[in-house]
């Protein structure tokens, strides 16, 4: 018997407002009020202005490592706009956009990167999880938390972000293949930017698309251009609403482009063309919005320069806050370890000030020596 | 002879041994043309070529499970994993493929890898950049762990960890990679895995360390005054309880120093050792200078964690006056 075919794919690619500033008037209609477009631009110019200052800030040695947002802004952003403020965010380390725009105070990601577990102290209605520097793990809190979200019969979701190379690694292919198989109401949203620090995003997959690999686990899968806010915001309104709706999971494959080096501790150009990097920034996903909205006549020079001191203000502010925040005593490593401290863990946080470890008597009760009596 | 940092100590054995060996090779993630994120094996994708210096997938599981594949073909895989935190998912491979199949098969398959592994804490890195996970693979019989603490020992024990017929993980000491230079000859040489070093001798007291802390040591001997030997276990398994005995019989006072958490940390191991064979000689309780049993902080307090030299040179007047 002749060989049949038991299944064909293919996978669509959503774009808007493309590179060059062609609007796609079908696609886009009705999809972002004018002036949500105003705001959401307005925060995209937030975040990179606050890239700017993180990365100058590292460089004076007032923070350590920090990974710049630069050229990925849409795809975060337009995320967080198109879900309600008590889905789960479970960001990766390259969302501030999307966080800023949730309602995370800009310090807490300056803190994260000052070494200071604050920075992870999300207040609970922000439905953030603290990001997540182990590539792909966060993928299955993500699975875990839509799930409660389905058995509690909320009508919620999570959305767990992560990068192309997330995709390589084990965690992301059993966290798809439990969304799709228990029916969980997830959205994974991949921010394909090309790279993973120097590797390629073609070394982490031969498939044209990543987002084939969500159409193995049988989920709906889709890829849009990252840096079109229109197309982000339009892919994930329907992932959430198939989330809401039928408990299904989707896989959205943004592609966009990393315009900074990985971290403050990389120099991309020991890997990649200086000509690969020029031509992304023509797709710029800032240039791109304000282009469209000076063209509309939503947006002039006037309010550019406003904009751009009104956000370096609030930056500063925050790396102000950031900074000055009153250092925690030691003794808090120890306290934030359990809900209640073990013996152990008090007794080494109240002697470490005046001891070298070990000198057990210090501390410990001495019990009386049993009689002789007893031990015979 | 060069003055070499620890960086290029191994990157310079990495050389020599690939030159020797055409089953060596590298792989891991940013390794190739990047040449590692802390240039470990920078120069070594253009010197020996894309086949032998391998940029992988982003996958721990997957780079430790096919040098286990590699190896058992008779391949002499070093595959790195990027920081000491993303052992985690290599876990699995480690402890349940490469550390036991020699003896599932009774020898008929080995696992002749060496996992570089940079690691501790100290330079202000981010979560999961800083840990010490040394115990949990002395803990798994059938993988040997060796942790350098200069250049010098850094290329000897990394040629005879490749050479090694078994599994090896070489832990990488961040802090030290370019904390100083030291004469390392150019020419090969080994230094055996699980011989211990005295880098100091000494009659009073006996310090025994490996990896980053050894140098604190130094500092905290150095202001103490008092003459102590002290010890760079090199390999941490197999351990060199002989050194070890020798010492602590020698001075009767001993102080354990490690960056990872005193619970089941090496330190109790190595404890325990002296009890068993010096007890009539000990003339105070050993003492333990660790990391807390706390998870590493982020960098802000990762010095009040770390045991730095004062930390080191109380627990010096503490047992030295027992
Ligand atoms: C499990 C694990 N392995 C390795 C690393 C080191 N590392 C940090 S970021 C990164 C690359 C991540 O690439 P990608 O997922 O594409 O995200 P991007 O940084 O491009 O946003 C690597 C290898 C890590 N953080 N976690
Ligand atoms: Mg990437």
């Amino acid at each position: 018997m002749p060989a049949r075919t038991v299944f064909t794919a293919s996978i669509e690619s959503v774009s808007i407002l493309d590179e060059h500033g062609r609007f796609d008037a079908q696609l886009g209609a009705d999809l972002i009020p004018d002036e949500d477009v105003i705001k959401l631009y307005e925060a995209m110019t937030v975040s990179r202005q606050f890239d700017q200052i993180a990365f100058k800030l590292q460089r004076s040695g007032r923070m350590g490592t920090y990974p710049e947002n630069r050229g990925q802004e849409a795809a975060s952003l337009g995320t967080a706009y198109a879900l309600n403020n008590d889905d789960w965010l479970v960001p990766c380390y390259r969302e501030n956009t999307g966080l800023f725009w949730r309602g995370l105070p800009m310090e807490y990601i300056l803190l994260h990167w000052m070494g200071d577990e604050r920075g992870n102290q999300i207040p609970a209605e922000l439905c953030i999880t603290p990001l997540a520097i182990p590539i792909g793990t966060q993928l299955l809190h993500a699975a875990g938390l839509a799930w409660a979200c389905k058995y509690r019969k909320e009508d919620r979701l999570a959305c767990t972000f992560f990068g192309d190379g997330a995709t390589s690694e084990g965690d992301f292919h059993e966290a798809m293949n439990f969304a799709a198989n228990l029916d969980l109401p997830v959205i994974f949203l991949c921010q394909n930017n090309g790279w993973a620090i120097s590797v390629p995003t073609k070394i982490q997959c031969s498939a044209p698309t990543l987002a084939q690999r969500g159409l193995a686990y049988g989920m709906e899968s889709i890829q849009c251009d990252g840096n079109d806010i229109f197309a982000v915001v339009k892919v994930v309104k329907e992932a959430a609403r198939r989330a809401r709706e039928e408990h299904r999971p989707t896989f959205i494959e943004a592609v966009t482009y990393r315009l900074g080096d990985h971290t403050t501790a990389d120099d991309a150009r020991r890997y990649r063309d200086e000509a690969e990097v020029q031509l992304w920034m023509q797709r710029d996903p800032l240039v791109r919005l304000r282009n469209y909205l000076t063209e509309r006549k939503l947006w002039n020079s006037t309010k550019e320069e406003a904009l751009q001191t009104k956000a370096k203000e609030q930056v500063n502010a925050a790396a102000k806050r950031a900074e000055e925040i009153a250092a925690t005593p030691t003794s808090e490593i120890f306290d934030a370890m359990y809900a209640e401290i073990p013996d152990e863990v008090r007794r080494q946080r109240d002697t470490m000030r005046t001891s070298s470890l070990g000198q057990e008597q210090r501390g410990i009760e001495a019990s009386p020596a049993p009689s002789v009596e007893e031990t015979v | 002879m060069a003055n070499l940092t620890l960086v290029q100590a191994i990157n310079l054995a990495l050389i020599q041994e690939m030159e020797r060996d055409d089953r060596i090779i590298l792989l891991g993630e940013d390794i190739g043309r990047n040449g590692g994120v802390f240039r470990v094996t920078e120069g070594l994708y253009k010197r020996f070529g894309a086949e032998r210096v391998v940029d992988t997938p982003l996958a721990e599981s997957g780079i430790v499970g096919t040098s286990i594949g590699l190896a058992m073909a008779g391949l002499r895989p070093v595959p790195e994993i990027q920081f000491e935190g993303f052992l985690a998912p290599a876990f699995d491979q480690i402890c349940t493929h490469a550390a036991r199949m020699r003896s599932r098969t009774r020898g008929a398959l080995t696992v002749p890898l060496t996992l570089r592994v940079p690691v501790g804490g100290g330079i202000h890195a981010p979560e999961l950049h800083s840990d010490s996970p040394e115990a949990f693979f002395a803990h798994q019989p059938g993988i040997k762990v060796v942790m350098p603490a200069s250049p010098y020992d850094a290329k000897g024990l990394l040629i005879s960890a490749i050479r090694d017929p078994d599994p090896v993980i070489f832990f990488e000491p961040k802090r030290l990679y370019r904390a100083f230079r030291e004469e390392v000859p150019e020419d090969e040489y080994t230094i055996p895995l699980g011989k211990a070093r005295v880098v100091t001798e000494g009659d009073e007291l006996t310090i025994i360390s490996w990896g980053a802390p050894v140098v604190q040591c130094m500092n905290a001997i150095e202001s103490s005054g008092k003459s102590i030997e002290l010890i760079d276990l090199r390999t941490i398994d197999p351990l060199d309880t002989q050194t070890i005995v020798n010492s602590a019989r020698k001075t009767g006072r001993v102080v354990i120093v490690h960056e990872a958490p005193k619970n089941c940390g090496l330190g109790a191991e190595i404890a325990s050792r002296i009890m068993e064979h010096c007890f009539l000689y000990l003339e105070a309780p050993i003492q333990r200078v660790t990391g807390f049993d706390t998870t590493m902080p982020y960098y802000k307090m990762e010095l009040e964690y770390l045991p730095e030299a004062e930390r080191i040179g109380k627990a010096i007047e503490e047992v030295a006056a027992y």
